[in-house]
């Protein structure tokens, strides 16, 4: 009868829960007044009497809120980022509160694709407002109002959590003492809209995706989202850190088998990246949330001079890359450097030397770590942190 | 506790005895000023000048190892060359531009020269001289081109492609119109050198040459 037999049984997720957008709606780009709805956050250590001390940090395409815990409740594993946030690390939980929020759009407890649309108490599917990465940071913005805080400590966040942070200082850079924006850029570039677009057409080719209601139908376009995750993963390692990891050894298995089974290692590696994303993220929010990031251009309305979108931006900003990332390559990040530099804005850029790609900011990169670790420490410093 | 304090204080003391040469380059910034350390290296000068001058400094450095070192010590540097990357600043962003050590070692040190003072209300300018006796004394009698411990790489390999001398640099200042508001020639150790006024005695004792500019 219910259309929520039809989604899957899951205990509701840990964490914190805020229904935003209930007085006034969020506005988002394409026009639409939505709300109310929810954000899902986590938060990690204390806020301090001034509230100064606070770190949003943004998640990346398929990251969530568990930034730091050490359980994740669907995967079991330790939160994606925990190797930098948590007590005594560079993000250090005893000393800063940080907020991580799922994004709007998302599946992991706040609004989007797969949450009952009130209107009809059935999944919103397709008809999920389209959003953007505009909208994810102003839906942000009204949770951190409601935690009362005026000004962020920092914003940090690598790939689409980057854009945020880029978003942030753009739009609100009076709310953000510093800004590390990190393997990331001010745009989605041409061949990063074509993977996420193989991505999503992988979703929309399985029979089972239903024209995006398989929540009602009972199906699940597993298929689809594991050949997306697959692609997107491979865009995220590097040529020599794959031939590292894998060569081309076999798997399980002597010699090739003359068949389409999976012969090599990298190929049973990919069918399992692809497998475990499925259990955790859900089809349309993949499609809502690439397009978030297709859409990003932070220039646009400046007509392409970027150094406009920072005029008298006080916020510092730490803008790390990694030599190896085709997704977001050095070059990208020194145009963003370089329009810093020009809107006469407080700027680092660092190139990290790492052969493993655009994961590098998720891995253990001592140097990365040295170098967030002296831009929080300076930055606390400015801001009289102790 | 005490104890403790007076460690810091000795920490403090230590961590602020820089280079010699970049000590004089230190003296004549005003504190709380806006500074771009050209070529910043690991930040000593940079470092120096944000903790006792309470600049608003920045940094440019070519090495990535230098980046890294320096934004790990909370120093806002970025990644670039004076020959490329000084396009990008505004016109009269800072008070200082410093190009320390390193004029020598651009494609188009005129380019590199007139984009200093037009980012920076002041320029200051360091440069190994030529025209130091030794050098003179290595090319009449040994032939050889000029090598000593401020200069201790080969020609073949040296990064340094435009050299000159203290009479060469105040030329280019004439023909640039560019004010020479203060100058002088350090020794090898990068201690200032008492000459008086005389270019032509600075040109032949002085190791290094040190100049503020100003348009």
């Amino acid at each position: 009868m219910s259309t929520a037999t039809n989604t899957e049984k899951r205990p509701p997720l840990p964490g914190h829960h805020m229904v935003l957008g209930e007085t006034e709606k969020l506005r988002l780009d394409s026009g639409v007044e939505f709300g109310p709805f929810t954000l899902a956050y986590q938060t990690y250590g204390e806020l301090n009497a001034d509230k100064s001390n606070a770190i949003l940090v943004c998640h990346a395409l398929t990251g969530d809120q568990y930034v730091a815990d050490e359980v994740h409740p669907i995967t079991g594993k330790e939160g994606w980022w925990s190797e930098i946030v948590g007590p005594g690390k560079i993000i250090d939980t005893d000393k800063y509160f940080v907020i991580c929020s799922n994004v709007i759009g998302g599946c992991l407890g706040s609004s989007g694709p797969k949450e009952i649309n009130p209107e009809t108490g059935k999944p919103w599917g397709l008809d999920f407002p389209v959003i953007t990465i505009a909208d994810m940071v102003r839906a942000q913005t009204m949770l951190i109002d409601a935690l009362g805080i005026e000004m962020l400590f920092a914003v940090i966040g690598g790939a689409m959590g980057g854009m945020q942070v880029l978003e942030w200082c753009k739009s609100y850079p009076e709310r953000v003492y510093a800004a590390a924006p990190i393997a990331t850029s001010f745009r989605h570039s041409a061949q990063n809209i074509a993977f996420h677009e193989v991505g999503r057409q992988a979703v929309m080719a399985d029979p089972d995706w239903c024209g995006g209601n398989y929540l009602l139908e009972g199906k699940k376009p597993s298929r689809g989202l594991a050949v997306a995750r697959m692609t997107a993963h491979i865009t995220y390692l590097s040529q020599p850190a794959l031939h590292r990891k894998f060569g081309r050894k076999l798997q399980n298995r002597g010699a090739i088998t003359y068949s389409f089974d999976q012969d090599f290692q990298v190929e049973s590696y990919l069918r399992h990246q692809g497998k475990s994303f499925v259990d955790r993220f859900d089809a349309n929010s993949y499609l809502y949330i690439t397009r978030a990031m297709d859409y990003f251009d932070l220039s646009l309305e400046y007509d392409g001079r970027l150094a406009e979108a920072f005029q008298g931006c006080k916020t510092r900003f730490c803008v790390v890359s990694f030599s190896s990332d085709w997704c977001f390559t050095t070059a990208e990040s020194r145009i963003v450097a370089h329009a810093l530099n020009a809107a006469s804005c407080n700027v680092s850029c660092v190139e990290i030397e790492s052969d493993k790609g655009h994961d590098a900011f998720l891995l253990d990169e001592p140097d990365f770590h040295m170098v967030l670790s002296g831009f929080i420490e300076g930055a606390a410093e400015g801001r009289g942190l102790k | 506790m005490n104890e403790t304090a007076s460690n810091s204080a000795a920490n403090l003391a230590h961590s602020d005895r820089i280079r010699v040469d970049l000590q004089l380059i230190a003296d004549m910034i005003e504190p709380g000023t806006r500074v771009l350390d050209i070529g910043c290296g690991d930040g000593e000068l940079l470092g120096y000048l944000t903790r006792t001058k309470k600049v608003d400094g920045r940094g440019l450095e070519l090495s990535n190892e230098g980046v890294r070192n320096c934004v790990a010590q909370g120093l806002p540097v970025m990644q670039g060359d004076a020959d490329r990357d000084l396009a990008d600043y505004p016109d009269s962003a800072f008070d200082y531009a410093i190009l320390s050590q390193t004029l020598q070692a651009t494609q188009r040190p005129k380019e590199v020269l007139s984009e200093l003072l037009r980012i920076g209300n002041k320029a200051i300018v360091s440069f190994p001289n030529f025209g130091h006796w030794r050098a003179r004394l290595d090319l009449m009698f040994k032939g050889r081109m000029p090598q000593n411990p401020n200069l201790p790489i080969m020609w073949y390999e040296t990064p340094n492609i435009h050299f000159c001398t203290v009479l060469d640099f105040v030329e280019l200042c004439k023909e640039m119109n560019l004010t020479i508001e203060r100058s002088m020639v350090l020794n090898e150790a990068g201690s200032k050198l008492s000459l008086g006024s005389q270019t032509r005695f600075s040109n032949f004792l002085g190791n290094q040459a040190l100049f503020m500019l100003s348009k």
